[in-house]
């Protein structure tokens, strides 16, 4: 019976995996060949056609399927080019965060003391701070644009990355086999390298790809105030206030970016939970 | 202990050892602990279980649990003090020289890496060979703990091998450098009985063949006289008797090894009585290692 549960733990773990990699593989291929596959100039206007309804209602344009703007921008080649924000920021933040987190987290945990105690500390102090709030801060003072953005998740994420992987380090040093590797003579420079590391990071390949997730809901909390790229820039963000001042007359102006975000957001959780599935050596067992 | 004949040349010599809590003063775990070890001699530790059992061997390697110090005495090896040993130094030994059998087959793998990738680590650090000839080496050091089909286990994980497996893996990684002597801490208890014996021919077969020298670290009396050359009952801390394993079984002089002896179910006698170590006897045991305490406040 524990097998089966096991089998369909796995199955599930699969179907999520692929769910997660299908959507993500369109984010990148929408945001690579944005040009291409965009049917129009994300910045074009066209003062004729504004607000015109997405193919699903009537008296909607077979040119723009997706209807256009106040502006009489098409919608659809705006979210394909507000992929690429959501991309970039996504895979550079969530990257950086983990990188400077997992450092902390692997020094504090590893090496244990007064180390320890000061970076434990520091990430208290820090998640005590609303992070939307901090963010915002963040980029208010370091000035909009889009290296801001990813400085700002990355200032404020870095903590979920550390206080992990430090709890992991810790749970793997106290194991058999790190201190055999210790009685076999391994310095604690390879325990680390060679024992520990390897054992945590399925964990954070995991985190990452939530973190991801969470990076492009930050970045578009920070554009849908004013505060990511140029406004010239379509962003999911940009498009969700643009659309709530005619949230009367076209929501669809503000569900279809937001939408956008939420299959992105579920397709991290899927990618991330589905190679938790895979990776997990107990579950693998 | 002056009692024994012992040949001068022992190979580990601990003298008078004491470990306590750090944070506890006054309070040991070890009292004055002293023992030889002859080279290619398997000698017996017997302590039962859960009085810090495997206090003496971590000593011995050097990898005490944090929180417990050595206070007082000596360990050494081949006349080397250990405890005044370098960390540098401590590595070069330990692997090499120095190895051990681990209690738990099932957590002292580790569960990511490919059996291959372990066994080698060591031999490259050790012996300085490459990784091919490393390979080779693991093959036979697998082939001689008996594991048919090395070059399949070698690339397998340690959750695709049963317990008895695994022992045989990590008898093989101690054994791999030849050292002069392992510290084997009840190798067999998280094994069922069937292969409990093997592993014990094995390890005896292995020592036999490479002249090593083995603390054998347990509770179980039958495995004491299966594999011991020598033993040194253990109560609280504090050694209560040494003797040869023929001796000790023919006539046990401490009274707490013989009461051990009638708790001790027996194949040969199926069917024999068994009784419990006498609460009144362990007490004063107790009682009587805890006032020389004294010394340590």
């Amino acid at each position: 019976m524990g097998d089966e549960r096991t089998l369909i733990a796995a199955a599930s773990g699969a179907a999520r995996l692929w769910v997660g990699a299908a959507i993500l593989g369109a984010l990148v291929a929408a945001s690579l060949v944005a040009p291409l596959i965009a049917p129009h100039d994300p910045l074009d206007q066209n003062l004729l056609n504004t607000l015109l309804p997405p193919f699903w209602r009537g008296g909607a344009d077979p040119a723009f399927p997706l209807g256009t703007d106040s502006l009489g921008r098409d919608v659809l080649s705006r979210l394909i080019y507000g992929s690429r924000v959501a991309l970039i920021v996504a895979l550079v933040a969530a990257s950086l965060a983990a990188l400077l987190g997992t450092l902390l987290g692997l020094v504090a945990g590893f090496f244990g003391g007064a180390l320890d105690n000061a970076i434990s500390r520091l990430v208290e102090i820090w998640m005590s701070f609303p992070p939307v709030l901090l963010s915002i801060v963040l980029v208010a003072v370091i000035g909009a644009g889009l290296d801001a953005v990813i400085l700002a998740i990355v200032i404020v994420d870095w903590t979920r990355f550390c206080r992990v992987v430090r709890a992991e380090v810790l749970v793997q040093k106290a194991q058999d086999y790190v201190a055999s590797a210790r009685i076999i003579g391994l310095s604690r420079a390879s325990t680390l390298t060679g024992e520990i590391i390897p054992n945590i990071l399925p964990l954070l390949i995991v985190l990452l790809s939530l973190e991801m997730g969470i990076a492009v809901i930050v970045e578009t909390i920070l554009s849908f105030v004013g505060l990511s790229v140029a406004s010239d820039t379509p962003t999911w963000g940009g498009l969700i206030a643009e659309g709530r001042l005619y949230i009367n007359q076209a929501w669809w102006l503000m569900a279809l970016p937001m939408s956008c975000v939420v299959i992105v957001v579920l397709g991290f959780n899927a990618l991330g939970d589905g190679l938790r599935t895979l990776l997990d050596p107990i579950m693998r067992q | 202990m002056n009692d024994t004949l012992r040949p001068m040349t022992a190979l580990l010599e601990i003298r008078d050892l004491w470990a306590a809590p750090v944070r506890q003063r006054g309070h040991a775990l070890l009292r004055g602990v002293a023992l030889a070890v002859a080279p290619g001699e398997v000698h017996g530790i017997v302590v039962e279980s859960g009085a810090g059992k495997s206090l003496l061997g971590r000593a011995v390697l050097g990898v005490l649990p944090s929180g417990i110090r050595i206070a007082k005495g000596a360990i050494t090896l081949d006349g080397e003090d250990l405890l005044a040993a370098s960390p540098r130094r401590r590595r070069a030994l330990l692997g090499r020289f120095l190895a051990m059998v681990p209690q738990d087959p099932m957590t002292a793998l580790n569960p990511v890496r490919r059996i291959a990738a372990q066994m080698t680590d060591h031999l490259r650090l050790h012996l300085r060979l490459d990784r091919r000839q490393a390979l080779a080496v693991a093959e036979a050091l697998l082939a001689a703990v008996h594991i048919r089909e090395a070059r399949r286990v070698l690339a397998q994980y340690p959750f695709e091998l049963s317990g008895g497996m695994r022992q045989r893996v990590l008898i093989a990684m101690a054994f791999a450098c030849r050292p002069r002597l392992v510290v084997a801490d009840e190798p067999t208890t998280a094994l069922d009985v069937t292969v409990q014996r093997q592993i014990l021919r094995l390890i005896r077969e292995l020592q036999r063949e490479a002249g090593t020298a083995i603390l054998f670290i347990t509770h179980d009396l039958g495995v004491v006289a299966k594999i011991c050359d020598r033993v040194t009952v253990l109560h609280a801390g504090r050694v209560l008797e040494e003797a040869a394993t023929p001796a000790l079984f023919a006539a046990p002089r401490h009274p707490y090894t013989a009461a051990l002896m009638r708790a001790t179910p027996r194949y040969d006698r199926p069917g024999e009585a068994l009784e419990p170590v006498p609460a009144a006897l362990a007490e004063q045991l107790r009682a009587e290692a805890e006032a020389l305490d004294h010394v340590l406040a």
